[in-house]
């Protein structure tokens, strides 16, 4: 008997050994990391304009801030001191696929919380599900306005300005740059993206340049590929102007097609974000186009301790400058550190909750490479940030394509107020826009 | 006038390419009695082959001729064996069987070329533009047209009349024609009936492959590639009629008229106008405009 109970008390006291200093280790593990959930393009037509450069550029701001060789204020390790551990998604496979992968993130992987997405459509599929399970979802780069315009949501936030800056700030740098528009004409892929683009910058046109006669009004579908008969009519219209808001191989495409017949020759070609096609395009990219790039971004950025160290570090790990999807997803995770910080210093440095994460988020304002960006739409959740936009100049002593005639516009200037919807404050217009 | 002969050209320039498909299409459906799913897969097949010869021979300096024509070889030779070992390796196992197994099985090759491209060539657009610019710019009705997008009529037109002439006046040609109206009757007379498939569905397979090599030059290749494609070839052969030539011919000048029309007068009606005349057909015509008249066999 006094065997029997000295080995249960061995036993009890082994349990005991082992057990306490590992229960006592598991919150203190948890508190040491912050679990990311990352959602971009891996495959599919999306992947290589802006799927794999915001995976690089994510992967490239994690590794720094893990290592803590972030400039200031973004030096501390990680996220206030915890390790980020990324879970990266690939987008690709439509909204319902991706709805799927939403709750198995939180639900399955137990993110903290998720930052990515990409496609408008994905947007619009995920935040509510995001609302629903009352976890923190931030979206990086999607453009359309109908997120926070259409609803209204307390756990999801977008860290980027949406479409209706591209356009607006577009239609303000032809008339700073004196471009005639008598007669324009649009090409435009036939979804939410294209015909919402196309909506705005019309609608922005015809504030701007009252008297403009909109001609050839083209909506190919997206992954049309062949573009002859499209590049026909937009010849055939000879318009003062052709405007586009295609993008990755449509747009590339489109180029290679429409270039040795003249088109950029006869009108002036306006991209509202053409900058991730000049790598591949290199001298096929006719001089004097017009682009933009959805930011401040890439060639178009401005000098600042924090772009320098991402412009040179980005470039350094991929051989290649970073384009518009690299920067969008890097000012996404400077913002969610600034907001984690933010909510730790709140409450005497623990992990926050996601209440404290998005009483931090609210309203936020921080510096990234793109400039600073502020969460001062849909009650604090839906950022806006200043844009540029330049003409395109082939370099051939770099062999790459130079941007010139940098313009750049205030946040202020090229996005509505609070409380408007964008295309009422672009057909009233753009009342209150702040551009001096 | 300059309107209508832009449309003409845009039209017949679209048709060339959409013919050279919708041609190994129809033939393989007139001699297998196949409706291939998998013919979208070939012509991307033959792009992406077309895409990376021409890679390889810049990477060698090569002149762009020489990549061009270096580009046509190794398309023609990698399409006609694929679709021998496709056949014979296959198709084979499941003639005889009803013509909705071999429809999914087509399909099956539709999904596994699609991911055996992916695995290859990867997810990420290719170009390979070289060859476009070899035959310079062509001014005509106003406009500055590529001289390459305008060889491609001549060139599809050039196909169609060998074929034709290939089917009807030479030997090779009436065998396959015996097949297509009667293939008990072609056995029974000593025709290898096994060895016509065989070379009809390469040959269809090779024409597909050769559209794709045809128009790498001016297009970005990447996923997704092949079914538009294949649903175009679909309505053309249908308005033209299943296994006819001449049908495929008109049926691609009518669809690339249709979206050229659309393009230029009412661009919100491009994808609506291809399927309309295509309607329109198989009311009146459900056979298609071409279907050759069929005894009844008793």
């Amino acid at each position: 008997m006094d065997h029997f109970r000295r080995t249960s008390r061995s036993v009890v006291l082994l349990t005991a050994a082992i057990a306490i200093p590992v229960a006592l280790a598991a919150p203190a593990y948890a508190e040491d990391s912050f679990k990311l959930g990352v959602v971009t393009f891996l495959s599919g037509p999306a992947a290589d304009s802006f799927g794999i450069p915001a995976r690089n550029g994510g992967q490239f701001v994690i590794d720094e801030l893990n290592k803590g060789a972030a400039p200031a204020p973004y030096d501390k390790v990680g996220f206030g001191g915890m390790k980020i551990e990324p879970v990266v998604i690939d987008e690709n496979g439509g909204a319902t696929k991706q709805v799927q992968e939403l709750r198995n993130l939180y639900e399955r992987e137990n993110v903290d919380v998720v930052l990515g997405y990409i496609g408008s459509g994905d947007c619009l599929a995920v935040a509510p599900i995001a609302e629903e399970l009352k976890k923190m979802l931030v979206l990086m780069d999607c453009g359309t306005p109908r997120i926070f315009e259409e609803a209204k949501y307390n756990y999801v936030f977008r860290t980027a300005a949406h479409a209706t800056m591209d356009n607006v700030g577009l239609i303000r740098y032809m008339k700073a740059k004196n471009i005639k528009m008598d007669t324009l004409s649009a090409i435009n892929q036939d979804y939410a993206w294209g015909q919402d683009s196309r909506a705005d910058f019309v609608a922005a046109a015809g504030q701007l340049y009252p008297d403009v006669k909109l001609q050839a009004d083209l909506l190919p579908k997206f992954g049309a590929g062949q573009y002859g008969t499209e590049i026909s009519a937009l010849v055939s219209a000879g318009s003062d102007v052709v405007y586009s808001s295609l993008w990755g191989g449509d747009l590339q495409a489109f180029i290679l097609q429409a270039t040795p017949r003249g088109l950029p020759k006869r009108s002036q070609l306006v991209l509202s974000a053409a900058d991730h096609v000049l790598p591949p395009l290199g001298d096929k990219m006719p001089d004097g186009t017009i682009i933009g790039a959805r930011g401040a971004y890439g060639l178009m950025s401005q000098k600042s301790p924090v772009n320098d160290w991402f412009f040179k570090g980005y470039q350094n790990v991929n051989g290649i400058y970073p384009v518009q999807a690299a920067y969008r997803i890097a000012q996404s995770i400077l913002g969610l550190k600034t907001a984690v910080e933010k909510a730790m210093a709140k409450n005497g440095g623990k992990k926050p909750s996601t209440d404290e994460l998005i009483a931090a988020m609210t309203g936020l304002e921080w510096q990234s490479p793109g400039g600073l960006i502020q969460m001062k739409l849909a009650d604090g959740h839906q950022a806006i940030q200043p844009i540029a936009f330049s003409r395109t100049k082939y370099n051939p002593d770099l062999r790459r394509v130079d941007l010139v005639d940098i313009q750049y516009f205030a946040a202020e200037c090229v996005n509505p107020p609070a409380g408007v919807k964008s295309i009422e404050w672009i057909k009233g217009g753009m009342a209150g826009a702040k551009c001096n | 006038m300059n309107l209508f002969l832009t449309i003409v050209l845009d039209g017949l320039i679209e048709a060339s390419w959409l013919f050279v498909v919708a041609l190994g299409l129809t033939l393989i459906f007139g001699v297998l009695k196949i409706l291939n799913i998998a013919h979208g897969s070939f012509y991307a097949l033959g792009a992406y082959i077309a895409a990376t010869a021409v890679t390889i021979a810049a990477a060698h300096s090569l002149p762009p001729a020489l990549g061009f024509v270096a580009m046509l070889i190794s398309v023609a030779l990698i399409a006609s064996i694929v679709g021998l070992l496709l056949e014979r390796g296959l198709l084979k196992l499941f003639y005889g069987r009803d013509e909705v197994v071999l429809l999914l099985v087509t399909y099956a090759v539709f999904l596994i070329l699609e991911d055996t491209t992916k695995l290859i060539w990867g997810v990420n657009p290719i170009y390979a533009s070289q060859p476009y610019e070899l035959f310079g710019n062509v001014e005509f009705a106003g406009l500055f047209y590529v001289g390459y997008d305008l060889l491609l009529i001549p060139a599809a037109a050039a196909i169609g009349l060998a074929v034709w002439f290939g089917l009807n006046r030479t030997v090779m040609g009436k065998i396959v024609l015996a097949v297509i109206h009667n293939e008990e009757m072609s056995l029974s007379m000593g025709v290898r009936v096994n060895r016509v498939y065989a070379a009809a569905f390469a040959f269809g397979v090779l024409l597909a492959g050769l559209a794709g090599a045809l128009t790498a030059p001016k297009i970005s290749m990447q996923p997704g590639l092949s079914s538009d494609v294949i649903i175009l070839s679909f309505a053309i052969v249908v308005i033209g009629g299943l296994g006819s030539v001449e049908g495929a011919a008109i049926g691609a000048v009518l669809v690339g008229l249709a979206r050229a029309t659309s393009v230029h007068l009412m661009p919100q009606a491009e994808l609506f106008m291809i399927y309309l005349i295509m309607a329109a057909v198989l009311m009146f015509r459900p056979e298609g405009l071409f279907k050759r008249e069929t005894a009844r066999r008793i």
